[in-house]
């Protein structure tokens, strides 16, 4: 009972690396592919072609950057060379040579040492070169600073080039819904569109930013470090190249695994979730229906896969880390052992394995995360190969080069052999003429689908004709300016659609520009202004989906104002008022009687009260019109406006049958698919 | 709020958690120790050249090894076991609590608010107490125990430390500090966006009928530019981040081989410790950074926490009765005395003074404007709402004495909305009566002028029901709750405006069909349309909250001005 029109608020999305909220391969898109992944891949880069420039310093930057960071560790090693060669030649006397030292380790029985001091570049009884070591770490201390600097500003420019991307990309999207036929909005489920102009839009912006910021420096790190490994000790750097693929497959089987656990715990969700929605939302249904302990215990088993589901994903991918820290430390073991024997053989210094272990440590991180980038990819490249299938939507053909805007228009409207199908194969309105004459009011009613709603629909030019053609005026309307033939008409439809705004903005939605007063004039006028003093925010109050305040009846007199502030030549009202009780209705009625004078205005109703001063009424069945006249003279003739009639006005002087008013005589299970036709 | 929630959680788990920071202990000394095992190896092997040596000592540190990766899975698998029982447990609770609410307690959340509270917010805790066990409890053991093994290896050194420490600190601190209210932003700004985009596609007939486009548009390019602009702020900072640690960890490192060789060179200090001291630092310096990068998700974690906590915390203002009435003597009588409701935080009374009666076998109807409290009466039959003053007795009890399951057992209530449950026409109906038969079904869906259609359905009374039951048209949907009424075979039948999507034949047949079957029942019927309930035996007016007028439709005729007001703007066509 309690359950007003509710929507879910839209789930918050969790954006950037600062928020590890979904684990790291579990992003909502789990699980989608491309289906042409190298053209749509080929197409988003050509999106990036403006920013050549850029990209291009972001290029250089990187790699210099890249190159600098990973010479430091390097010198570094020289660094600890020279003191590791002073605190070991300090050991030994002052005044020998170096040749002389071994030879005395030698003599001594002390081959091993002897070995070890042949490696070092020392001399004896000299302790640490402090002016070598400061002129070393200088350098280390300048290339680390470069790096920094250049880094900062390849991200920098990065950032600056991907923005601009998305931002383009972004209003591309808005463009192509402002220009795309509105048959293409009827051709495919709304949520689907919605998705994409805004899920798929995201995960874009996203996979673009992370991707591009991490892609190219993890592949250059893996690269040079590669170099500068097989340059210190190309036996040991084979071994670390061994142990890199071994543990990129691993990771990519953890990796896979936790894949499909999160998928698992993703679906987990969205049914939990749906569970909670229903329970939620049928919350007084399932009270007194008694049904509240089936309803719990049906959660807990859901609760519980959930919780196995989430769990599994959870542990797989935390073993990640851990996996290939284990794996960083065999590599450190590994080298040290080798690296201490080869130091103490003389034939590798220890600044080298020095250098060399720091090598290995940074080597595993950017091979992580390019195996990580390879998923993202995946799903960005998915997401913005739907979002260019809406790009490529063949867009409703531009506006007659030659037309000319005439404002004043005095609305006389002519149908001229008007045939048009949303279907190529299913009929609907076929060989239609009609003259309506400036000022009059016409009425068309009829069952759902008899094609009432299609009829205005072309008035307003949403659709393109199949054959014959409208005049407004005497001009054919496909001649003309579509906003010409939209500015002189003002449109009441029944769905009410407001947007996220103050009841005073989307009263002048109808007419930009409008004054305080013209607003307050229509507000009054159509009987929102009653309501509004009722609001603590009045004219302020925000319309939104979730606001309670506002019934669906305030609603669409908001909707009445706003056309009635646009004041046009042409006025269509489509189910108008269908959701205002009785006597609002009834004042309305007289509102709309003074806003129809002068104007020629089109009316589908279901309550038939509401058009019997029409000066046409059109009866249409199957998208023809079956019967036309006044009320009286359609009365008199007793065929499918009378049966109508009497079916809703057997009022309650008849007694006996039960009866209802204002009530589509109409076929009730409409077709839900026919955009209201 | 979050700590309290936390707690309260969390205690059935002391023991895994126990068992998580034992393991996390072990595993970071492990990790902490092979540094100083590698500094054996050079002063003690690589040094004396004793090969044996950095052999042992290579194969002790494959041990150490090995231990920190058995104690680091194991602690995954109970850090993310506990999270994941957390998160079962607070949702439970959670959809208990809502489940004990009334449609007050609902209606002061909003059912959406209360589904993203369920959902979404336990998750952002849920993934907090992950964090906390596999990452939050080591970086402070890593510290700790970085900073005391550092100084082991050399004191003279450790003013390192000192000054590294709060300088990784405060930088990081900062760049996060600006970069947090810059996604909080992000966030708030891509909604709007999104938010223009679905009003431009839901409202694409009323903008292209007032030629709005290029305002549209406008509204679109500001919203994006602003989006642009704060992904550009953020990204700055996010460029800025890893670099300036990077620079941070490489000043130290040349720093520890500076001031390092000279405590060397004057005996101070051996030449492996200077290499296991520059592995400590670096150690220390990446916890502290971890840990910075934590703190960050705990206000978020407590926002949610908070709003988690104030559901928990609110009890029901419908409070079943401790010992319920169970046996009555009558049959569905209903009783409205002096019923006063007055929504929460709402300055007027929705419902004032509300008395009247509805007897079994009779009709009673209830008339009125959008808004004058319709809807509210009737839900406060079945105790979605409790009055706030007066009283609704049902068979001469309180329905605040009986026992809800007896209550609710006389009620069969058709909302306004017709709701259906996501799963069968089938359990659809079942949902009314749990143990129904399918010949009943097939009977209530008859008197519900439902057989037809679902006979139609290639799986009849096993034909999907989309949540809400979005998948059948209005006047379907309609029905088929009409149905799952009628199939409990109830005392008393609440109409909440049931008929309104149905045709005009339809609706005669299924009044008519109704009739047969409420004749014993006691029926409500809230009604848009005065002509559907002239014949009833009761109607009560309602204008503003007040009953204005009672009687039947002839008496109101004659004495009730609002009365005559409705049927007038009703009959207005008919006035020949």
């Amino acid at each position: 009972m309690s359950t007003p029109p509710q929507k879910m608020k839209k789930t918050e999305r969790i954006t950037g690396h600062m928020t590890p909220g979904r684990g790291p391969h579990g992003g909502g898109m789990v699980g989608q592919k491309a289906s042409n992944f190298k053209g749509s891949a080929r197409r988003l880069l050509g999106w990036l072609r403006p920013e050549r420039t850029k990209i291009g310093a972001v290029i250089v930057a990187a790699i210099a950057s890249v190159a600098l960071a990973v010479t430091g560790p390097r010198v570094l090693g020289r660094g600890t060379d020279i003191i590791f060669a002073g605190a070991v030649g300090k050991t030994l006397p002052a005044g020998i040579t170096k040749a002389q030292a071994i030879d005395a380790a030698r003599a001594a029985g002390n081959g091993k040492v002897a070995d070890l001091l042949g490696g070092i570049d020392l001399v004896p009884g000299q302790g640490i070169d402090f002016g070598a070591l400061w002129h070393v770490l200088a350098i280390v201390l300048a290339l680390y600073i470069g790096s920094t600097l250049l880094s900062y500003v390849q991200g920098w420019l990065l950032n600056d080039v991907v923005q601009a991307t998305v931002l383009r990309l972004r209003s591309a999207v808005e463009d192509k819904i402002n220009s795309v036929p509105l048959r293409y909005f009827d051709q495919q489920p709304r949520g689907e569109l919605l998705s994409r102009v805004t899920n798929d839009m995201d995960n874009l912006a996203q996979s673009l930013q992370q991707t591009m910021s991490q892609m190219l420096t993890s592949l250059l790190t893996i690269v040079f470090i590669m170099v500068m490994m097989i340059d210190i000790s190309w036996t040991l750097a084979l071994f670390v190249l061994i142990t890199v693929p071994v543990s990129m497959a691993l990771a990519a089987l953890v990796m896979r695994r936790s894949r499909t656990q999160f998928i698992g715990q993703w679906r987990h969700t969205g049914a939990l979730n749906a569970q909670v929605e229903e329970a939620f939302t049928g919350h007084a249904l399932t009270k007194v229906f008694g049904r509240q302990e089936e309803v719990q215990a049906d959660f807990e088993v859901e609760n519980d896969q959930m919780y196995e589901a989430s769990f599994k994903a959870q542990f797989l991918s935390g073993l990640i880390m851990p996996i290939m820290m284990f794996i960083g430390n065999i590599n450190y073991v590994v080298i040290a052992v080798l690296g201490g024997l080869r130091v103490a053989g003389g034939t590798m210094s220890l600044g080298e394995v020095q250098a060399f272990i720091q090598y290995t440590r940074r080597f595993t991180q950017p091979v992580t995360q390019v195996a990580s980038m390879v998923n993202l990819l995946q799903s960005g490249v998915a997401s913005a190969e739907r979002v260019f299938e809406l790009l490529d939507a063949e867009e409703q053909e531009p506006d007659h080069a030659l037309a000319v805007s005439t404002t004043d228009r005095r609305g006389r409207v002519a149908f001229e052999h008007v045939s048009f199908r949303y279907e190529d194969d299913q009929p609907l309105i076929e060989d239609l003429s009609l003259t309506v004459e400036p000022g009059h009011t016409i009425a068309i009613v009829g069952p759902t689908g008899a094609g009432k709603t299609t009829l205005v629909n072309l008035i307003m030019r949403f659709y393109e004709l199949d054959s014959g053609r409208i005049t407004l005026d005497g001009e054919d309307i496909s001649q003309m300016k579509r906003h010409d033939v939209r500015a002189n008409t003002g449109m009441v439809l029944q769905d009410t659609w407001l947007f996220d705004g103050t009841i005073r903005d989307n009263i002048a939605y109808g007419k930009l520009g409008a004054s305080e007063e013209e607003i307050h004039a229509a507000a009054e006028a159509t009987f929102v202004d009653r309501f509004v003093h009722s609001l603590p925010d009045g004219y302020d109050t925000i319309v939104d989906d979730e606001g309670a305040n506002i019934s669906a009846g305030e609603k669409q007199l908001i909707t009445i104002a706003r056309a009635f502030l646009a004041n046009p030549a042409l006025l269509i009202l489509d189910e108008a008022t269908s959701s205002v009780d009785t006597r609002t209705e009834a004042l309305l009625q007289h509102a709309m009687a003074a806003l129809r004078t002068q104007r020629t205005s089109f009316v589908i109703a279901h309550r038939l009260s509401t058009i019997r001063d029409a000066d046409l009424i059109l009866v249409m069945e199957h998208g023809a019109i079956v019967e036309q006249g006044n009320h009286d003279e359609l009365i008199a003739r007793g065929g499918a406006y009378a049966d109508l009639y009497n079916a809703q006005f057997s009022g309650p002087q008849s007694g006996g049958a039960p009866s209802l008013g204002g009530v589509v005589p109409a076929p009730a299970d409409r077709a839900r698919l026919q955009p209201d036709a | 709020m979050l700590l309290r929630l936390l707690k309260e959680n969390l205690r059935p788990y002391k023991r895994w958690i126990a068992i998580v920071l034992a393991l996390q202990l072990v595993g970071t000394i492990a990790a902490l120790y092979l540094p100083s095992l590698n500094a054996d190896i050079i002063d003690k092997g690589v040094v004396t050249g004793d090969t044996g040596y950095i052999m042992r000592i290579g194969a002790w540190m494959l041990a150490v090894s090995l231990i920190q990766i058995a104690c680091t899975i194991t602690a995954v698998y109970f850090g993310a076991k506990t999270a994941m029982a957390f998160g079962r447990d607070v949702r439970s609770r959670f959809f208990h609590r809502v489940g004990s609410f009334s449609s007050r307690e609902v209606g002061r959340f909003g059912a959406p608010s209360l589904i993203n509270r369920n959902t979404n917010d336990v998750q952002q805790v849920q993934m907090l107490v992950v964090m906390a066990f596999t990452m939050m409890i080591s970086a402070p053991i890593m510290l700790v125990g970085g900073v005391i093994m550092a100084m082991r290896e050399d004191i003279g050194l450790s003013w390192l430390v000192a000054v590294a420490v709060p300088v990784l600190a405060a930088i990081t601190g900062l760049i996060i500090s600006r970069m947090v209210p810059g996604f909080r932003l992000m966030q708030t700004r891509l909604d709007t966006v999104n938010k223009v985009l679905r009003e431009q596609i839901t409202g694409i007939r009323v903008i292209r009928a007032f030629v709005r486009e290029p305002f549209e548009t406008d509204r679109f390019e500001t919203a994006n530019k602003d989006l642009t602009d704060i992904g550009i702020f953020v990204g700055r900072w996010m460029a800025a981040m890893f670099p300036t640690v990077m620079l941070v960890m490489n000043v130290s490192s040349v720093a520890v081989l500076w001031f390092g060789g000279h405590r060397i060179d004057s005996g101070a200090m051996q030449i492996g410790a200077l290499t296991a001291f520059l592995s400590y630092l670096i150690q220390i310096l990446i916890s502290v950074m971890m840990s910075t990068f934590m703190l960050v998700m705990v206000p978020r974690a407590a926002v949610s926490a908070e709003r988690i906590v104030d559901v928990l915390d609110t009890s029901s203002s419908v409070v079943p009765p401790e010992l319920g009435v169970t046996t009555v003597l009558k049959h569905g009588e209903v009783e409205f005395q002096g019923a006063e409701f007055t929504y929460a935080g709402a300055a007027h009374p929705v419902l004032r003074d509300v008395s009247f009666s509805a007897k079994p076998g009779k009709t009673t109807a209830i008339v009125g404007s959008t808004g004058a409290g319709k809807t509210t009466l009737l839900s406060l039959i079945p105790r979605l709402f409790d009055v706030t003053g007066g009283s609704v007795l049902v068979d001469g009890i309180d329905v605040r004495d009986l026992d809800p399951q007896v209550l609710w057992g006389k009620i069969g209530l058709v909302p306004q909305k017709a709701y259906l449950f996501s799963g069968t026409v089938a359990s659809n109906l079942r949902h009314g009566k749990p143990d129904a038969t399918e010949e009943e079904m097939w009977e209530a869906l008859e008197i519900a002028q439902a057989k037809a259609f679902v006979a139609d359905m290639p799986e009849g009374l096993d034909a999907p029901i989309a949540q809400g039951g979005t998948n059948v048209s209005g006047g379907q949907r309609q029905r088929l709750a009409i149905a799952r009424a009628v199939i409990r075979r109830p005392e008393i039948y609440l109409f909440d405006d049931s008929f309104s999507a149905l045709d005009v034949a339809t609706d005669a047949r299924l009044r008519h069909a109704l009739k047969a079957v409420t004749a014993g029942a006691t029926v409500l019927i809230v009604a848009q349309r005065v002509f559907t309930i002239t014949d009833a035996d009761q109607i009560a007016v309602l204008e503003d909250g007040e009953v204005v007028g009672l009687g039947t439709h002839d008496e109101l005729l004659d004495t009730c001005p609002t009365y005559i007001e409705i049927v007038e703007s009703q009959l207005k066509a008919e006035a020949s």
